[in-house]
């Protein structure tokens, strides 16, 4: 028996090993490609063609960027762009797709199954299946080159709706909406002042995930977005990809990636406690 | 008490009211579009050169010139073979940390960092994420230089001039990028799972690899299909890291040229007539996908 359950505990022991050799091999496999972008992104053009890798930063940074922000493309712009686009786009998302929740939450009316079902069964539909038809309502109603066309869409976010709705159903009692009304609130004093506070956490994780998703959309941007100027980060990064590469300033080419990267990494590391916990909930994307 | 019922009625439209934004906006940028994506695969309607041809009526004609010729069907093989070849490595990889991460028994220390990191990738710019392989992995990129130094390689090897090195690439982007989402799903999965079994099997003396075959996996099945599907879907609209890396080009010998990277050239092209039409084939391709996982979604309620 003794003999048994010393045998047992070594097994473990010797399963949590090979555990933290495989974990430690999977980090460094994600790891490993941001980690030589800020090395490369900190040296300069001839030390990137003629030493390769390096596992060392150079202390090129500040001069590289120097040279893209002077440079032919319109990064700081971009980045400008982007951040408008991505900010507007997870105000309106957040809150329409609350606001919808709460319609099929705390009222009972006649057309809330076949709505519910209906944002249930188009949730997954991709949006690249109807951008023909998108691109030319947007030209009739003289959006097209604008960002009213990437903005205003959000407003209707079946997925944020879904993940909101599921995050009412655990923390919003239908009787503090009744103790409002009879406190004599209006109902939409009741959402704005008593339930947006309420739904903070699930508010808060669902506007990063909003704003990294407009962050980082290429697809329609590059279809309805034309003047150099008013073109967003991805849109310039595909350029710099379709521009004669050897050319380049392989540097400024680093600090560019760098620069639409690390912004998201950062505040995803600051709040990472909140957005891994919030995954596991509705879990519907690819 | 009639009153009351009359009250809860004027409540009541205020579910109407609050609906309004999101029914206004679904209606005129996705109904609409949907509808005029339908209207414009029935004409012909292209640029040749500088000539407009059409619009004009021919019915269902450009979908048999799509399902006719090889292009569509190549395209698609494309997307499927690249999506395998993420896909299978990801389930692996994400079903063996899910059972690590959510073995009692194994009380792993920093599994929050862990988690944190390999759901990093998930919110890189896929565009951005792209160019930095295409550079890493460049015939005088990083990637090269350390093989050659290791002395792996004698000279560069042209990641991008071969089918499976550039189909490999991509599908390795889309693992590093989705394996860490799908292992905080499945691992949710299995936290779901009554502990009672789990002890039961230990006490009739099951090994920790049986109770994975024969205990998790069995309980697991309904959370592995809906990855499957929802990861086909996500498969299908495959596009910013194969268009970056190849610069829309999908070279070698367009074997890595994706379905939607082949819509984005009718549409970049104003070739409305066979857009529309392919359009209508991804969507039904992917509402007859997201239909499984709705009845899915519903039974396990």
């Amino acid at each position: 028996m003794n003999n048994k359950n010393t045998g047992m505990i070594t097994g473990i022991r010797l399963r949590r090993i090979i555990c933290y050799i495989v974990l430690t091999i999977i980090s460094f496999l994600c790891l490993f490609w941001f980690y030589v972008l800020f090395i490369n992104a900190t040296r300069s053009h001839s030390q990137l063609t003629t030493q390769g890798f390096s596992a060392v930063p150079g202390q090129s940074l500040l001069q590289n960027w120097i040279h893209l922000a002077e440079g032919t493309i319109p990064i700081v712009r971009g980045m400008l762009n982007s951040l408008f686009v991505a900010s507007c786009s997870a105000i309106l998302c957040t809150y329409f797709s609350a606001m919808t929740a709460y319609a099929i939450h705390a009222y009972d009316f006649k057309y809330k199954k076949f709505i519910f079902t209906f944002i249930l069964m188009v949730m997954m539909i991709p949006t690249q299946v109807n951008a023909l038809g998108f691109i030319k309502l947007l030209d009739k109603l003289h959006m097209d080159n604008s960002y009213w066309g990437l903005i205003l869409p959000s407003i209707a976010a079946p997925i944020t709706f879904f993940y909101i709705k599921q995050y009412m159903e655990s923390s919003l009692p239908i009787s503090l909406v009744e103790a409002a009304r009879i406190d004599g609130s209006g109902e939409f004093q009741t959402f704005n002042f008593i339930v947006m506070p309420l739904l903070k956490p699930a508010l808060a994780v669902q506007a990063i995930f909003a704003f990294v998703g407009n962050w980082n959309n290429y697809f329609t941007p590059a279809l309805i977005l034309h003047d150099s100027n008013k073109k967003t980060l991805p849109i310039l990064i595909a350029q710099l990809r379709g521009a004669d590469f050897l050319k380049f300033d392989m540097g400024q080419v680093y600090v560019m990636i760098a620069f639409s990267i690390f912004p998201v990494i950062l505040v995803y590391l600051l709040l990472s406690k909140h957005i891994v916990g919030g995954i596991a909930l509705g879990g519907v994307k690819g | 008490m009639n009153i009351d019922n009359r009250k809860a009625v004027r409540y009541n439209r205020w579910g109407y009211i609050f609906l309004i934004p999101f029914v206004v906006t679904y209606l005129i940028f996705n109904l609409i579009p949907l509808f005029t994506t339908f209207y414009n695969s029935l004409f012909e309607n292209y640029m040749s050169g500088l000539t407009q041809i059409g619009p004009r009526f021919v019915g269902l004609a450009n979908y048999v010139t799509l399902l006719s010729g090889g292009e569509l069907l190549t395209y698609a093989a494309n997307t499927v073979i690249i999506w395998i070849m993420g896909f299978i490595p990801q389930i692996l990889i994400s079903l063996l940390l899910g059972a690590w991460f959510s073995d009692p028994s194994l009380r792993l220390k920093g599994t929050r960092f862990f988690k944190t990191v390999i759901y990093l990738p998930n919110l890189i710019m896929a565009s951005a994420f792209s160019m930095l392989f295409f550079t890493l992995f460049s015939d005088g990129g990083p990637v090269n230089g350390l093989l050659m130094d290791l002395q792996i390689l004698s000279g560069p090897y042209k990641f991008l001039s071969h089918v499976w090195s550039t189909r490999s690439l991509i599908a390795g982007m889309n693992l590093l990028m989705w394996f860490g989402n799908t292992t905080i799903l499945l691992m949710a999965g299995m936290l779901g799972i009554d502990p009672a079994l789990f002890e039961a099997a230990q006490v009739d003396g099951a090994k920790p690899r049986q109770i994975f075959f024969h205990v998790t996996l069995p309980l697991l099945r309904p959370i592995l299909v809906y990855t499957l599907i929802t990861s086909l879907i996500g498969g299908v609209q495959m596009f910013d890291v194969p268009q970056v890396l190849t610069n829309g080009s999908g070279n070698p010998v367009r074997s890595s040229m994706t379905l939607i990277m082949y819509l984005n050239k009718h549409l970049y092209n104003k070739n409305y007539g066979l857009g529309g039409a392919l359009s209508v084939i991804l969507f039904f391709c992917t509402a007859i996908l997201s239909m499984m996982v709705f009845k899915l979604s519903e039974s396990k309620e």
